[in-house]
């Protein structure tokens, strides 16, 4: 039985048809992934079946009846669950009360009640998460936990997850495998949207495969190889950017970044790095692995000048920029990619805004906007890092892989001497990551140092010179990428040795 | 059992459809008839000849369509001041107390000045009520920026304030010797702004009001201060992160906002009133929020609905005069017109659906 049908779905955005006459058919109790670049229609898609947007033709079946799915009040009540690409969490609130928000119908919030209930359906689920802990000093993986928990708690019988495991770490992402494949067993059907093929065969039962909109395929998963899947996607079989092992031991040892005794306080005012000592060279790419929410977006947001820090300083290229403004940092030869989109650009502005917003003085005469030259380095710049928009595109419509290669474009093209990655490639495809990967490298051929920090171990692996672990906001070692191994970066990374 | 819904229900559109635009004013219109057309009857005045008064007559005649432009004027420099501070996401409610601040100043200057050539004497009225309202913004944009302290509590107290400060004045040292009445000594000939058609109410400030539309038209779209107020008002982290002084924008802002508002009440006091008095506005600095959310923050919209702002103004008059309907008739309806129109511009964004 389908317990969805979407059939010969169609929606445009002005000129641009993000999804052309699909069709797309999700049975009782299977796990069924989305697969397609960034940009295939994937979101979109699924933003319809859950009434966010509305198709401009096509006919949605659930259990076999057409629905109409207004809103997403609507395709609530019919048991679809959604968690989105970018979380729609009160952060002031805690857990318990994001996860029941709307649901709960008594007037009167009977906090321990709610706090139980929560506790309990997160134990069911096993979702571990604290449910009086308050969302807004939740890493990106624990919120991620949260919207999942929340779709869970609410009945969902149908559920969307729309790259799920993109800010998970590897034990976490077994956890919420072993979760849906337990609850598939109770007859939840799960729609899994994700880039990493290998996530796709393990967990999921068919796969539907989009290209610029359009269906490519549905097969089942057992029937292909990861290759016959990223064939399906991009039309080309060979991926994977990884940097040429030589160089990096002849590199003059010119210290571009040094961190010296680093400290900072989280929101809640605790301590959150402690005395965190770094340094990167010249053409370098020194890579910080460790599991989410150890100190990693904190440690980013402190060398790009969002965050204070408490103690210790922040050289680049020897100059003392402690303390300094982000304007300042971009000035000193700093270039900072934002980990989260969405708050490292104004989404509501147009791409060339974006793009132009960290170096207006120099497209300013007088105060004035060169309106021209900025058109002109928009143009270059999307043409040069091949994002798929219109200059005058808003930002907000973009998919995430163009989004990020507008903040890559912005900070790139200024060739800084130091860069500042943290988790480049999370949500992107692996054309986009590819692409990402190598403008790192090319970066770092070029002679910048760059701070990778991933909690993608692979990418960690792929593309580091050297390998520092954080765990718990203290570097517990630092090795060659030569001597390290994925044994030995777990065992630091699960914090249960040090080594210096 | 469930409950039994409603058949139909609001959907948020991706986008309006771009044929709503003209449309909305006409519905506007039609929903505001429908909704007075039972008061006008009541008064037995025959509504459509009401609304004749009410729209179309303002415009018929040359005296009355300069009136119309008399009317807008202070509504576009406070639409104008308005859509400064909510350009740069600081939610400035409080143009109505700025004005009278530019309006104080204006007052004194206007005694302070007797003699001075009007060249210089009108500029410097103009500066002073800027500089005026600019002041009676300080403080919650301070509050703002430094503690973080919501600027609509804020800027909507100081409101209250100022209509104490007003009051105060024109009933102790201000009140006007020969008349008594609480209003202040009438300015200095040269400080009056001149007309601008001779024997109409239309005076300079109306040039000074399409200035202030140009120069927001100006700031907001070609210089790089108006792309940081508008980085800082779309995306207040992001604007940050990109290395835009957050704070400093939204006080530049803020002050620019006020200073302008001040200029509303120079206006007022050198163009029309020649006094400080206590009703000098009505209600201007409110409108003018209205005038900026409903001209979508940008000029053209400002400037339009500042025009249609001063015809409703200039119509409630008409109607009470040529028909000898009470005057409140006119007030209820356009009170009614705005209630209409703000609930316009959001219905605008969505579209009633048949349930599933
Ligand atoms: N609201 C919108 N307005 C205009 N264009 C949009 C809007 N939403 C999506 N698009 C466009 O539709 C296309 C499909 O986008 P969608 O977000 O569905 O891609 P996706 O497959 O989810 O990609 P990703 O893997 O990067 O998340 C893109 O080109 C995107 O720019
Ligand atoms: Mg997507």
């Amino acid at each position: 039985m389908f317990i969805v049908e979407m059939q010969s779905i169609t929606k445009r955005f002005g000129d641009l048809i993000a999804n052309d006459h699909v069709n797309f058919e999700l049975q009782k109790g299977e796990v069924h992934a989305l697969l397609g670049e960034n940009g295939a229609g994937k979101t979109t898609l699924m933003r319809i079946l859950y009434g966010l947007y509305h198709p401009d033709s096509g006919v949605i079946k659930v259990k076999e009846q057409p629905v109409v799915i207004h809103s997403p009040k609507d395709a609530i009540h019919l048991g679809i669950g959604m968690v989105t690409q970018h979380f729609a969490l009160v952060p002031p609130l805690t857990v318990a009360e994001n996860v029941v928000l709307g649901y709960q119908n008594s007037f009167v919030l009977d906090q321990n009640q709610i706090e139980e209930s929560v506790t309990e359906a997160a134990r069911r689920f096993g979702l571990e998460i604290n449910p009086k802990a308050i969302v807004r000093h939740l890493s990106v993986g624990q919120r991620q936990r949260v919207e999942i928990l929340k779709a869970l708690y609410r009945n969902a019988e149908i559920l969307i997850l729309d790259e799920p495991t993109a800010v998970l770490i590897p034990q976490e992402v077994e956890a919420l495998f072993e979760t849906l494949n337990r609850l598939k067993q109770e007859g939840l059907s799960v729609i899994f949207i994700s880039h990493k093929l290998h996530e796709v065969t393990q967990i999921t039962d068919r796969v539907t495969v989009l290209r610029d909109g359009k269906v490519v395929g549905t097969v089942n998963t057992a029937d292909v190889t990861q290759k016959e899947l990223a064939a399906m996607m991009v039309g080309r079989e060979t991926f994977g950017v990884t940097r040429s092992k030589a160089t990096s031991e002849t590199a003059a040892q010119k210290p571009m970044l040094e961190l010296i005794n680093l400290c900072a306080n989280d929101d809640k005012n605790l301590p959150v790095l402690k005395n965190i000592s770094l340094t990167v060279f010249e053409g370098e790419i020194l890579g910080i692995a460790g599991v989410g929410g150890n100190g990693q977006k904190e440690l980013a947001e402190t060398i790009c000048g969002v965050r204070q820090p408490t103690a210790g300083s922040i050289r680049v290229d020897g100059r003392d920029v402690t303390g300094k403004s982000p304007s300042e940092l971009t000035q000193s030869g700093l270039g900072r990619i934002p980990e989260d989109r969405h708050e490292g650009m104004v989404v509501h502005l147009s791409v060339t805004d974006n793009l132009v917003l960290e170096h207006l003085d120099e497209f300013t005469r007088n105060g004035v906007l060169d309106h021209k030259a900025i058109r002109q380095y928009a143009s270059e710049l999307i043409q040069k890092f091949q994002i798929k928009a219109k200059p005058n595109d808003i930002t907000r419509t973009l998919s995430g892989g163009n989004m990020q290669k507008v903040l890559l474009a912005r900070v790139l093209a200024r060739q800084p001497k130091v860069i500042i990655a943290p988790q480049p490639t999370r949500g992107l495809d692996i054309g986009a990551t590819d692409y990402v990967r190598q403008q790192l490298l090319e970066q770092r051929q070029r002679g910048a140092a760059i701070l990778l920090i991933s909690e993608d171990l692979d990418e960690i692996l792929a593309l580091s010179d050297r390998i520092a672990v954080i765990y718990e906001g203290e570097i517990v070692g630092t090795l060659p990428a030569a001597e390290a191994t994925p044994e030995r970066l777990g065992l630091l990374m699960s914090g249960a040795v040090k080594e210096h | 059992m469930e409950a039994k819904r409603f058949p139909y229900q609001l959907v948020k559109t991706d986008t309006p459809p771009i044929w709503m635009r003209p449309l909305i004013p006409v519905l506007i219109l039609l929903i505001t008839f429908l909704i007075t057309a039972g008061l006008i009857l009541s008064t037995r005045a025959n509504p459509f000849q009401a609304y004749y008064y009410f729209l179309i007559s303002p415009l018929s005649s040359q005296v009355s369509f300069l009136e119309v432009l008399v009317k807008s004027t202070p509504l576009m420099l406070t639409g104008v001041a308005v859509t400064f501070a909510f350009a740069t996401g600081y939610y400035n409610i409080g143009a109505e107390g700025q004005l009278y601040a530019g309006a104080i100043a204006a007052a004194w200057l206007g005694i302070v000045l007797a003699g001075v050539p009007a060249a210089i004497a009108i500029p410097l009225m103009i500066i002073g009520g800027f500089l005026a309202g600019m002041a009676w913004a300080l403080i919650p944009a301070l509050l703002k920026v430094r503690l973080a302290v919501d600027e609509v509590v804020t800027t909507l107290l100081m409101n209250s304030i100022m209509a104490y400060i007003v009051s105060a004045i024109l009933n102790g040292p201000w009140r006007d010797p020969t008349s008594g009445w609480p209003q202040s000594p009438e300015i200095a000939e040269n400080t009056m702004f001149f007309k601008l058609i001779p024997r109409s109410r239309l005076h300079f400030g109306f040039i000074v009001a399409l200035v202030g539309i140009a120069v927001l038209w100006f700031i907001l779209t070609q210089t790089s201060f108006g792309l940081k107020m508008r980085a800082v008002g779309l995306g207040k982290p992001a604007a940050q992160f990109a290395g835009i002084n957050v704070g400093r924008t939204t006080l530049i802002a803020a002050l620019i906002s006020g200073g302008i508002a001040g200029i509303a009440g120079v206006s007022e006091v050198a163009g029309i009133q020649f006094h400080l008095i206590g009703d000098l506005s009505a209600g201007y600095g409110y409108t003018g929020v209205i005038i900026a959310t409903l001209g979508s923050l940008n000029a053209i919209g400002v400037f339009v609905a500042s025009l249609f702002f001063g015809l409703i103004d200039t119509g409630a008059q008409t109607v009470s005069r040529a028909m000898g309907v009470p005057v409140y008739l006119g007030e209820v309806t356009q009170a009614v017109m705005l209630l209409v129109a703000l609930g316009m511009y959001l219905l605008q964004r969505y579209r009633i659906v048949r349930r599933a």
